[in-house]
Formats: C-alpha cells, structure tokens, sequence
C-alpha cells in the first residue's frame, strides 16, 4: 500500500526529475566502474571542482547562461585540471595525491574569484555557486533529460564500441602497447568519458559529491560480481536506483535536499552490498570461517 | 654463432636513458631462432627495460631493434609478450579465461570481439600449461605459481615466433617452475625463440641455452657453455657472487 | 578600517602557516586527500555540536570536529581492511556520505539561519574579525585568530616534541615500528592534528580551500629542498606569502579572500614548478639541450668503445655508416661527430672514427657509473 501511495504522488515534474536522476546515476555509475579500478575514484572529485572557472570563464565569454555552453566550459576546464595532474605527476616528485588536492583546490578557488567577480557586475547570484556545489536535482526539466539522454547515451555507446580496447587498457596497459593499441589515446578517451558523467552529473548532486555518484556504484556492484561486464552493468542499475529512490525520498518530506539524499542511498546500497554480498559479503566470509573452523575441529576430533 | 640473415631478435647500439640517467649503453644483442635465452644481471642493470625498448614500450635514445629483420611495428603478430606477474591488479573483475583471450586481441584488431574461435584457442593454452579446469575462476583466486601459467597461456594462444617473458619465475612454486621449463623447452624444439629475464644464476645453466649478461652495457652473450663463466659474472655483478655453478 | 585590514590579513598568515605545517608530513606521507575528506567530512560533527551548544564559536564544536576527523580515517582504514574496497575507493566513499549527512541535518533542522552552508563550504575572512575576544570591558582582538594560534602553536609543538618520530615514521615506517615507535600512534596523532587544523582553518577559508592550505606550500618547498626541516620552514614562507599576496589581490579585485588565497596557490606553485633551479621546467629543459650534445657524444665514444679491437670495428666506426648502427638522423650524427672531434674525444683516419684516450677515459667513466 506504501509504494502504491507513492506511485500516485509520482507528479509528472517528479517524473521527469526522477528519470533525469536515473539516467545521471547510470552514466556515472557505469563510467566510474572504470575510474574505481584504475584506481582514480577520486579524480573524479577532482574533476568535478576544477570545472567551476569553466562554468565562470564560459559565463564571463558568452554572458549566457545556456546549460549546453556552461557544460562545455566546465568539461574544457575538467580536463585542463586532469591534464594539470598527470604533467605535474610526470614532470616533478610530487606524487598523485598532492597533485590532486593542489588542482581540486586550487581551481576551485579560481572558480570563486571568477564567481565574485560575475557576481559583483550583478549578473548572477548565489544560487549560481549552489547549484554548481550541490546540484538542483529538482530543477530538472524535459529538456536536460534529453540532454542527459543522448550525451549520456553517446558516451556509453562508446564504452560499448570499445569494450574490449578499455578492458585491455585497464586490465594491462603494457601488454595493450605491445598488442599496437594506441594507449595513450585510449586513455584520453577514458577520461575524456569520465569528464562527460561529471559534467552532466554536476547538475543533479553538485561539485561536492560527485565523486560519490562515480565511486558508490562501482564499489557495490564490485562486491556482486567478478565480470566486468556484469559491474559496468550493475553499476549503472546501482546508480539508476539511487538517483531514483533518493528523488523520490527527498520530494516526500520538505527541506531534505535531493542531491545529498541521493549520495546516501548509494552509500546505502554500498553498505548493503559489502555486508550481504554473496562471496565477497562481510557476512558470508564469516560464516565460511566458522563453517572452516567447525570443519576443522570435526576432523580433529574424528582423528582422535 | 652468428651467422646473417638467421637472426629472431636483433638489437644494434641501443641505448635507453630515463629523463637524462641513462639506463641501456649501447647494447648489441643478437639471437639466432630456436634459442632459449635468459637475461641475467642484478637490480637496477636494466632487464626489464631492454624488453620493453625490444617491444617498442620504451623509445630508444640512438639504436635499433629489428625482428627477423624488419621493426617491431611490423613484427608484432609474431611477439608474445609476458609482462612481470606484479604489473596488474588481480582484483581485476574477471576470470582466467578471459585473461587468456587477451592474448588474441592484437590479432582481432579494433573492436572485434572474441568468439568462438578465441575460447577454443585459449582453451588449449590453458590446458598447455595445466590451468583448463581454473578456466572460469576469478583471477583474484589464484596462487602466485598460477597466475604466472595464466599469463604464459595468454602468450601462448598469441601463437608467436618469438616470446619475450620478464621475470616468469618470479615467486612460483617448485611445480609451477618445472611446468614453465618444460614450456619453455617445448617452444624451443618447435622452433620457437624464447628470451627470459632471470635473476636465479644457479639453474641458467640448467634451464637456458643461450645466456646474456646485463649491467646497464651488455657484459656479453653466447651459448651458455661460452659466456657463462665466473669472469663475466664478477663483472657483471661487480664481485658480489660467491658461489656459482657456471657453463664450464 | 585600518584596523580590521590588519586583522584579516594576520588570521589569514596564521590560518595559512598552521596548515602548512602539517601539510608538509601529508604530502610526504602520501595523504593530503585525507585532508580533503577530513574537511568535508566533519561536518556532521560541527552540526550536532551545535546543536547541542547552539553556538558556532564554542570549543566544544572544535572537538567534535576533531572527533569526526579521527573517526573518518579510522572509517577509511576499516574499509580498506576488508580487502574489498581500495584506498582511493574507500576515500571516495566516506566523505561524500558523512558530508551529506552533514547537509541534510543542517537543512532539516538548522534552517539557514545560524549555520550557513554557504559558510561552511567558502568561508568569509571578510567577518571573521568580527566575533572579538573581550575581556573585562577590553577588546583583545578577534577570536578567530585566538583560536587559530590556539592551534599553531599546538601543531609547532607536536611537530618539536615529536620531530625525530615524525621523520622516521615518514620516511621509514618499518623501522620506526622496529624501533617502538608506533607509526600508528604518531600517525592517528598527526591525523588528529589535521583535523584540528582544518576545523580551525573552516571559519576563514571554508573546507575546500582549506586543502588549498594544506596541500600547496608544502608541495611547493617539495620542488625546492631535500631537507624535511627546511620544507617545513619553506611551507611556511610559501604559506604566507600567498596568505598575503591572496589578501591584497583581492582588495585590489574585491573578489573572495579565501579564494584569491587558493588562486594565489596556484600561481607561486606554477611560477615555482616552471622557475626552480634543478627541478623547474626550464633548469629541465635547460640541462637538456646542454646535455643533448654531451649525452650524444657520450653515446658515440661508448659504442666505439664497445667494438674496439673487435672483428666488426671498421664497420661499426665508418663515419658514413653510422647513423645507420645508432639509428640517429644523418645530419644530427654529423653534428655530433664534428662536436666529438671537436672535444678531441674521437680522431678522424680517413674514414674511420678513432677513440682518442680522452674518448676512452669518458666511455670508461660513463659505464662504470
């Protein structure tokens, strides 16, 4: 009867932003599979930080506030901030974790300096910097589905296209070379990938948990299976729940916001997934071990 | 030994340098198919990266690497690769067959999946190296000794001329160990040539017929009876090998 | 307002030079994005803090933050423990989650009144001068740089007294284990000493920028000395230097303090990165178009040196053919050939290259090395 009462509160306006969710969660969830186990989830933070002086640059540039051009701006600067990474990573001592934290940081703060300064010329407010910090879940309309849609949907076509390329690259980069595979193309590509979730991502959960969004999925779906192809999978469906169920959660009561509530439900299904999975699962491994023990104490016994 | 227009590998005056520390010295390498050579010097003398400047992972700062006479570029359906076994992550969502199937990704090409064709090959090889019943298990799951057959079987089923293996005896069992021999041995009376870095000097001459010493130059290298001997080896390893059971 | 200039900028060199200090074992360690999950994820600990004492400058609010930070590591490490989640995963997963805890109660419950998110996530140097510290009808300055040096001086101290155990739990883990130490005593006291930091920091920068503090100096004086005392000196300076330079671009821009203070970061890590003697960009580049020649005539000599006296010398040495043996640009070998003659490292006979004694001396060195 619960879920009957909440079908019928499904309004068409909360249909469309839960759809919008569901298909951000998919994109990242399946694009962040990649990212987890190259062991760059938190690139994506990253990432996700160092598109705001895009957003302001592309504002500042065009003086417009059209979603497809402040996209764009945020997925140029994204992608100088990861290339930023890897320079400063192969040019210097300085290892992957301070690179990282030194771009999120930094860009970020160049972003805010830019933000005043649109802000003081009385062309945007506030809610500018909010919507990019924590999304606008709510705010989704018809138009950004589709956006989603076939941006999303383009960039998973390609994961599929090359599937077996991007396994390879991330399974063993060097045997990739060796094949003649272009890896550092591939790579490229990869990221570039994982620029595209962020950016559209950005707009339903924001800068600050984004990383969630990538992350969450790919590490439930991980403890599920042992296919990558099942994880990509899963990951997608991981994501597509939450995006949904935390929308729906957050429309149920006032001042829960969508973006956070979203985050947790992932966090949830991690939870969930670590404790419950079967092989993998906390709870499993326990009772394989008391099963061993018993096991062992029962042959023990018998030999006596 | 050497005679022209006989060689599987063919490396001349190669020198690799990482930024500006140079890591290869002009490095002449010559080997006749149908040879299993092993790579022996100590830590730091280069191996793994001779390799890769063979398989063209690396660029060369002056020198060349030619196989059966033509650069690796238009060679590498003939190369097997075995990377060193710690190069990946083994938690890896995937299993041992899969791995395996990679080895015929090169001759797929571009987006083409692996069919039928691919599981059967890749079949053989794991049964060639005593892994068929492991063929659906999670790659995480495996022993060290195993994860090494899984690798040689994904060379294997890349049905090459010539096999480059860095450090397949690393951190395998006794079992796994006489079962890489003994592949080994088989590659070579089919012909096959196969160069092997390998840091255990008391069984080079046991396992390999053809030895190089290594020390960022090349020390010197030959059939093992040749070169294997207490000279080069304090050279390469600068005096620090005590007891040794060398080619003579 | 002379006076509220000169108490922004001292919060802002003190507040930089605090989380330089212990930036510098993150960075060394291999940790500085527990910094960015400590900030974030200490949220929910400042909101229920509050809740409690209703008050945003209470103590109290700093160790339940602290509290939070400690058990965010300690969430971190139990993750990664059961094998199934990786580090950077593990990182991933648990900032987000205590952070949207964090939002959720503060909107849920807190309104938008008393606690800012806004706040929380930029800072505002700009009023943090106006909370003052008075006492017996006296003003003593504002209390955010009370606190601030509260906490300075806490880390100066921990880094002092424990500088011999800090220095061996970074650089040698297993050693310091060996010798007692505990690194993971010393570790969960640095990851506390963070944590207070980045509380502290929150007020004046907000938790994004703060790693901005954190991370930055000390990856800068990383380009520029070897020595762990004079990083942890250098941070500071570093630190310092964009505290001020951040704080006068944006008076001059009036623009964000704290992220001027981020941008100014980014600029003196850039200009260090392209500028520092040895290790810059340019010195790199510098030492490698001197060197291009040098290494090359260094290669020549070797391979002459390499099939001298051998059957194949008078191949391996014609002039003519070697570009062919070392696979170098024709023009580019007659280059170096003509700087080794040059160097009288290689003698020409008609032909034929022949190593000079110098020539052999240099190819002798080189490959002992």
């Amino acid at each position: 009867m619960e879920s009957l009462s909440i079908l019928i509160h499904l309004d068409y306006t909360l249909m469309i932003v839960a759809i919008g969710a569901a298909l951000l969660g998919t994109v990242s969830g399946a694009l962040g599979t990649y990212a987890v186990l190259r062991r760059q989830s938190l690139l994506g933070d990253a990432i996700s930080h160092a598109a705001l002086p895009g957003i302001a640059i592309a504002f500042l540039l065009t003086g417009s506030k059209t979603p497809l051009i402040l996209v764009l701006g945020a997925a140029i600067a994204g992608w100088l901030g990861t290339l930023l990474i890897m320079s400063i990573v192969r040019l210097t001592r300085i290892k992957y974790d301070s690179a990282l934290a030194i771009v999120l940081s930094t860009f970020f703060g160049v972003g805010l300096v830019l933000h005043t300064l649109i802000q003081r010329t009385g062309n945007a407010n506030q809610a500018g910097l909010d919507t990019f910090l924590f999304g606008q879940a709510a705010t989704i309309l018809e138009r950004d589905v589709l956006t989603i849609g076939i941006l999303g949907g383009a960039s998973i076509i390609v994961t599929l296209v090359f599937w077996k390329e991007l396994k390879l690259l991330v399974f063993d980069e060097d045997f990739a070379a060796s094949l003649g595979f272009p890896t550092r193309t591939l790579d490229i590509l990869l990221t570039s990938l994982l620029v595209i979730a962020i950016v559209l991502g950005l707009q339903a959960v924001g800068a600050v948990l984004m990383s969630a969004m990538l992350v969450a999925p790919a590490v439930a779906a991980r403890q599920w299976t042992n296919r990558l192809r099942l994880m990509v999978f899963l990951a997608g469906c991981f994501g597509a729940l939450a995006g949904v169920s935390g929308t729906i959660i957050s429309s149920t009561a006032s001042r829960i916001p969508t973006g956070p509530t979203i985050v947790l439900c992932a966090t949830v299904v991690v939870g969930i997934s670590i404790a419950f999975a079967p092989n993998r699962g906390l709870v499993w491994h326990r009772i394989r071990h008391q099963r061993n023990r018993r096991d062992l104490k029962m042959a023990a016994e018998a030999q006596e | 030994m050497e005679t022209a227009g006989s060689k599987a590998i063919e490396v001349t005056d190669l020198t690799v340098a990482y930024q500006d520390k140079p890591v290869l010295w002009d490095i002449d390498l010559n080997v006749p198919p149908g040879v299993l050579l092993s790579i022996v010097g100590p830590n730091g003398a280069g191996k793994t990266t001779l390799i890769k400047a063979i398989l063209g992972l690396v660029r060369p700062a002056a020198g060349s690497v030619l196989i059966y006479n033509k650069p690796y570029e238009a060679q590498r359906q003939i190369v097997g690769y075995v990377p060193q076994r710690g190069s990946v992550d083994w938690d890896f969502p995937t299993n041992v067959l899969d791995v395996v199937m990679m080895g015929r990704y090169g001759a797929l090409g571009w987006v083409r999946r692996p069919g039928r064709q691919e599981r059967e090959l890749a079949l053989q090889a794991l049964e060639k190296v005593g892994m068929a019943v492991y063929a659906t298990r999670q790659i995480s799951q495996l022993s060290g000794g195993q994860q090494q057959r899984v690798f040689l079987a994904r060379a294997l089923v890349q049905d090459a001329t010539v096999y480059l293996m860095d450090e397949p005896f690393q951190g395998v069992d006794a079992t796994t160990e006489r079962a890489i021999v003994t592949l080994l041995q088989e590659l070579r009376a089919n012909g096959k040539t196969v160069v092997v870095v390998h840091h255990d000097l008391q069984t080079v001459s046991d396992y390999f017929d053809w030895v190089m010493l290594l020390n960022i130059r090349r020390i010197a290298s030959g059939p093992v009876d040749e070169v294997f001997t207490p000279d080069n080896l304090r050279e390469t390893y600068g005096g620090r090998v005590a007891f040794m059971k060398t080619g003579k | 307002m002379i006076h509220n200039h000169l108490d922004i900028l001292l919060i802002a060199i003190v507040t930089a030079v605090a989380c330089a200090l212990p930036g510098v074992f993150l960075v060394l360690r291999r940790m500085t994005l527990m910094s960015d999950a400590i900030s974030h994820a200490i949220l929910p600990g400042i909101v229920l803090a509050f809740f409690l004492t209703e008050s945003l400058s209470s103590p109290l609010l700093i160790l339940a933050a602290a509290g939070t930070g400690v058990l965010t590591v300690l969430f971190v490490e139990l993750l990664q423990r059961t094998k199934l989640v990786k580090e950077d995963a593990a990182i991933g997963l648990t900032f987000p989650a205590l952070f949207s805890i964090g939002v959720i109660l503060i909107s849920r419950f807190a309104g938008n009144v008393h606690l800012d998110m806004d706040a929380v996530l930029l800072g505002e140097l700009a009023i943090a001068p106006l909370n003052r510290l008075k006492a017996f009808g006296y003003d003593l300055g504002p209390v955010a740089l009370y606190v601030m040096g509260t906490i300075l001086v806490l880390n100066l101290i921990f880094i002092f007294v424990f500088y011999k155990e800090l220095k061996l739990a970074t650089f040698d883990a297993s050693l310091a284990a060996a010798l007692g130490f505990t690194p993971t005593l010393i570790h969960y006291g640095l990851m506390t000493l963070v944590s207070v930091t980045t509380v502290g920091a929150f007020d004046a920068v907000g938790s994004i920028l703060v790693v901005a503090l954190i991370a930055g100096p000390p990856a800068t004086a990383y380009l520029m000395t070897d020595k762990l005392s004079r990083m942890l000196i250098l941070s500071a300076i570093i630190g310092s230097v964009n505290a001020v330079s951040g704080y006068w671009f944006a008076s001059l821009f009036d623009v964000s303090i704290a992220g001027a203070i981020a941008t100014m970061t980014l600029l003196v890590f850039g200009v260090i990165f392209l500028v520092v003697p040895n290790r810059g960009l340019i010195a790199i580049a510098r030492r490698h178009a001197r060197q291009k020649w040098e290494f090359a005539q260094t290669m020549l000599v070797i391979h002459l040196f390499n099939h001298e006296g051998l059957p194949e010398a008078e191949t391996e040495s014609a002039i003519a053919d070697l570009h062919e043996h070392l696979s170098w640009d024709p023009t580019f070998t007659t280059q170096v050939v003509r700087y080794a003659l040059h160097n009288r490292c290689v003698s020409q006979d008609e032909a034929q290259l022949i190593l000079t004694e110098q020539g052999r001396a240099i190819a002798q060195q080189a490959l002992v090395q």
